[in-house]
């Protein structure tokens, strides 16, 4: 099992009745609700949980990318991976990643991905999202019935950009690029591993079965809601004849809170759960689909509700979220079981665990981590015995890196440059 | 109104055709044209109407190819060909007004008369058009009519605005529609039409209602003023949707293209 922790940057201080006084925590959220000096705190805070995370055994640490959201303060993961490369020693960086038809050229990707490889030793591992319609195209401006292809476009170009040593010319429709010829380089070959966010397309799960890239379901619903979706993924890659089944090809996001009760559980993270999935999701339904952007049937088969005049909001409780598999919280015991469940029930060999929710402090955040990767990660570790050495889709790092503030004493330097 | 299809090198167009007289192609707006429009039947009081639905609307094939401004442009000059008319009156609404006055631009000597009812093609920063790709359904009466009940009735047939089935045809359709529609408009429906007015040699009629949410009547002065000799008619407590709310007016204010 690969474990991730991963982390949205939710802003913590939307107000009590964000959801009366705002029509999308999304795309047209109100600005003046961010507060620079704030975001100085919150981001901080936010990257001393990743670098804490990975003082616990975790694999990864995670980012993504989002844009004009209250809940994602990431328009930049790599701007954050670059600053956990850092300050990182062994732990995989998992960008989930850049959503490559935003990148113009987009050979920008392969540029900062490499230059990412380099820095941390070839512990990437790269994902290439083609993004929500609410980040790509209302935030963005992409033509939403161009976007997919546009993103197969720009993939091409980068993957062709890693692996090609010659200059070579790109005559795409979106991008033409006379001279390519990618400076620096990834140190992993013939490029970091790519995971592959997805949200139920079938066009999505051959594109990953083809080009061997691991499947990810980032959803905040949990692991009830994602079993068919899952299915449907694995059944794909069965009528497709991929080589193997390994849970390795899949990964899964989960919202995990861990305490030494069930009841303590609930007490300590019941009101920041409840932060996050009242408030943070508050989405205008406009945005949530621009027309083109998906398919006829998708839309034949979806919930129409959301289209109709809001009428007052549900209000989720933690029985409802931790019934209803949003949220596995509990004691060490009853997440493990739970973990365990949602593992084999969706074959997923990568867990993006959500432990950050919402406005939780950071104290009760470590808490809860310190726990799970104590008491639950390695009771998790061998469920997929027969796919051990399976190393298709995680990082392969430099066997020897560089200690990053290696500098000599400053005393020792006039000797060792040979003054005087 | 009859419903038939023609052959293009793209893909087969669906469209409607009525009345005798002087030749007219309609040009539809983002969210289609019916063969009941009354406008169209109007029209074909006077004219011979004939209307093509871009590739996707109404039952037509969807058309892969046409991706940007100058695909749509010489795809409808390609329907045009193909349906065998000469120097026809083109009219076109909203997105369709943005279409025949491309094709007027890029084939000034091929349009006899030019009739551009609320076209989209320009941006004014002091009037942004609304963003009807995130707009929803039961948010669009207030949009674009200037009676807006009334406009609602109109809009689904009497059917309410929440009606599952009336709302998963509405959705697919407009998927397939506002897809299309959003290669020349989405996120700004602007495409440098701008740069190109000045082309535009056939007599040239505005037709806009004084009460429009979505391309304010300021857009009508912009284009009065970009295009030579053009002629503008106002037609009180209408909306964008002239089609459907004034259609008398309308058709008869199209009615000065007549030779």
């Amino acid at each position: 099992m690969k474990f991730t922790w991963f982390n949205l940057m939710p802003w913590p201080y939307l107000p009590d009745d964000f959801r009366e006084k705002n029509r999308s925590v999304w795309v047209d959220i109100d600005s003046r609700l961010f507060d620079p000096a704030r975001g100085h705190e919150v981001y901080n805070n936010h990257l001393d949980l990743l670098e804490y995370a990975a003082t616990l055994g975790f694999d990864g640490i995670g980012c993504n990318e989002h844009h004009q959201n209250a809940y994602g303060l990431m328009p930049s993961p790599n701007l954050i991976a670059a600053t956990l490369a850092r300050r990182t020693k062994d732990v995989a960086l998992v960008v989930l990643g850049n959503s490559i038809a935003l990148y113009n050229p987009p050979i920008r990707v392969a540029e900062e991905f490499a230059m990412l490889d380099c820095i941390s030793g070839g512990r990437l591992v790269g994902g290439f999202p083609v993004g929500t319609s609410m980040d790509t195209n209302y935030c963005y401006g992409q033509i939403p019935s161009l976007t997919r292809e546009k993103y197969l476009e720009a993939h091409n170009l980068i993957i062709k950009a890693w692996k090609e040593p010659d200059p070579f010319a790109f005559n795409g429709r979106y991008t033409k690029l006379r001279h390519v010829n990618l400076w620096p380089r990834p140190i992993q070959k013939p490029h970091p591993p790519i995971h592959i966010p997805g949200g139920g397309s079938v066009e999505t799960y051959d594109f990953c079965i083809d080009h061997t890239y691991s499947y990810s379901y980032l959803s905040f619903t949990g692991y009830i809601r994602g079993k068919a979706l899952m299915d449907g993924y694995w059944d794909q890659v069965s009528k497709r004849n991929a080589s193997d089944t390994s849970p390795y090809r899949a990964g899964f996001a989960q919202t995990i809170c861990v305490a030494d009760t069930d009841e303590e559980a609930e007490r300590l993270y019941k009101d920041h759960v409840l932060y996050f999935y009242n408030r943070c999701l508050h989405v205008y339904p406009g945005f949530a689909d621009a027309p083109g952007y998906r398919t006829i049937k998708t839309i034949q088969s979806g919930a129409l509700s959301q289209y109709a005049p809001v009428r007052g909001f549900s209000h989720l409780t933690w029985k409802d979220l931790t019934e209803g598999g949003h949220v596995i919280a509990g004691s060490p015991e009853t997440v493990r079981q739970r973990m365990e469940e949602m593992i084999k029930g969706l074959r997923v060999g990568n867990v993006f665990g959500l432990f950050h929710v919402g406005d939780m402090p950071k104290e009760k955040c470590m808490y809860s981590t310190k726990l799970f990767a104590e008491k639950v990660m390695p009771k998790l570790r061998n469920i997929f015995p027969d796919y051990a050495d399976d190393d298709r889709f995680w990082c392969k790092p430099l066997p020897k890196r560089v200690t990053p503030g290696d500098l000599p004493a400053e005393r020792d330097v006039p000797q060792l440059v040979g003054a005087h | 109104m009859e419903a038939r299809t023609v052959t293009t090198p793209h893909v087969p167009v669906r469209y409607f055709e009525g009345g005798k007289g002087e030749p007219l192609v309609f040009l539809h707006g983002a969210g289609g044209v019916m063969a009941n429009d009354p406008l169209l039947g109007k029209l074909a009081e006077k004219f011979h109407v004939t209307a093509p639905l871009l590739p996707g609307y109404g039952d037509s094939q969807e058309c892969g190819a046409l991706r940007d401004m100058l695909d749509f442009t010489l795809h409808t000059w390609d329907v045009v060909d193909a349906l065998g008319l000469k120097n026809p009156i083109l009219v076109g609404h909203s997105m369709g007004g943005m279409m025949a006055a491309e094709m007027a631009a890029v084939a000034p000597h091929d349009v006899s008369r030019l009739g551009l009812i609320a076209p989209a093609g320009l941006w004014l920063d002091e009037y942004p058009i609304p963003d009807l790709f995130s707009t929803m359904p039961f948010e669009f009466p207030a949009l674009m009519f200037h009676d807006v009940e009334k406009g609602a009735a109109l809009m689904t047939a009497g059917v309410a605005l929440d009606d599952p089935e009336w709302l998963k045809g509405f959705l697919v359709a407009n998927a397939r529609q506002l897809g299309m529609a959003g290669r020349i408009l989405f996120p700004i429906p602007e495409r440098g039409l701008s740069t190109r007015l000045y082309r535009i040699k056939a007599k040239t009629l505005l037709v806009w209602g004084d009460s429009d949410k979505v391309v304010a009547p300021a857009y009508a002065h912009a284009f009065k003023k970009a295009i030579a000799g053009s002629e503008l008619v106002v037609i009180p407590e209408a909306g964008h949707l002239l089609n459907l709310e004034k259609p008398d007016q309308t058709a008869a204010a199209l009615g000065r293209l007549a030779g």
